[in-house]
């Protein structure tokens, strides 16, 4: 998928990586206990599978947190849609979908080095992370979820707050690892 | 540092993604208005802080977010298991006996 607004839109670019800011998405949490299959056909895609899977049907996609937590990203024009879906579900199937699309950003991040920029804040062995899955983790101290897209392709939700920390340190990073001045 | 397995997340997995958060098996009483002072002190604030293997709490907080239990070796730090909260607590002996072999 095109993640980037446009190709001009890097906020750092060296020879080992280019950090992007992902375009605007909605951003659901969606909890709930047992029972996937009402749930996978009222969003037309496949929750189950273990923690850190993922699955995407046209602008959706969502990754597998927790044992009943998902994160669901879909386009800004399809955000009614999934609430809808949803909420005729709720009368029989309990469960939580919060949009948080206000809460976070996304870091697009790309390159032979994408992988090993990542391990300056992610204490996880970052190649045990699949490409095509992804992880809630921890990144400088902060809460953040990895998408690995593709083997040196990225994304990294934070919340907004903790946005420039984030960024000051994969800008470094990324000028670090290119052996670049500052 | 501390490399730690999250039986829901079934990964073993770095100390920093996770918050310890005190001693397992721990019964809230059901009904704490019938708890004598002395009864619901125990519960609130008395604890065993063994020396040795010590059944113990901790939340994948950066992670799935689940809380699971596990028993740690105060003495060596070493996790000796990790199960899912509810789960009922492993028996030392056999505990012990995987440990001895270099279990995890
Ligand atoms: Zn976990």
């Amino acid at each position: 998928m095109n993640a980037l607004t446009s190709q001009s839109d890097f906020l750092a670019e060296t020879a080992a990586v280019r950090i992007a800011m992902a375009a605007p998405r909605s951003r659901f949490s969606l909890r709930l206990r047992e029972n996937l299959a009402p749930f996978e056909a009222a969003l037309g895609l496949s929750l189950g599978g273990p923690l850190g899977s993922r699955a995407s049907a046209g602008e959706r996609e969502t990754l597998r947190l927790g044992p009943d937590e998902w994160m669901l990203h879909t386009s800004l024009a399809d955000a009614g849609a999934v609430e809808a879906a949803l909420s005729a579900l709720y009368a029989t199937q309990p469960h939580s979908l919060v949009n948080v699309s206000a809460r976070e950003v996304s870091f697009v991040i790309d390159g032979p080095r994408a992988a090993e920029l990542l391990t300056l804040g992610c204490p996880r062995d970052i190649a045990k992370i699949a490409p095509g899955s992804g992880r809630r983790t921890v990144f400088d101290g902060v809460t953040v979820i990895l998408w690995r897209d593709a083997p040196d392709a990225f994304r990294i939700d934070c919340w907004n707050s903790f946005a420039p920390h984030i960024l000051d340190l994969l800008k470094t990073g990324a000028r670090e690892l290119a052996a670049e001045a500052p | 540092m501390l490399l730690i397995h999250c039986p829901y997340c079934n990964e073993t997995l770095p100390e920093l993604e996770f918050a310890y958060a005190g001693e397992a098996h721990i019964a809230r009483p059901q009904n704490p208005s019938e708890v004598s002072d002395e009864d619901w002190a125990e519960f609130l604030f008395m604890r065993a802080n063994v020396k040795g293997l010590h059944y113990e709490r901790w939340r994948h907080l950066h992670g799935c977010g689940r809380f699971f239990n596990a028993v740690r070796d105060t003495v060596s730090d070493k996790f000796v298991t990790t199960y899912p909260a509810g789960a009922p607590r492993p028996a030392l002996d056999s505990l012990l006996e995987t440990s001895a072999e270099g279990g995890k």
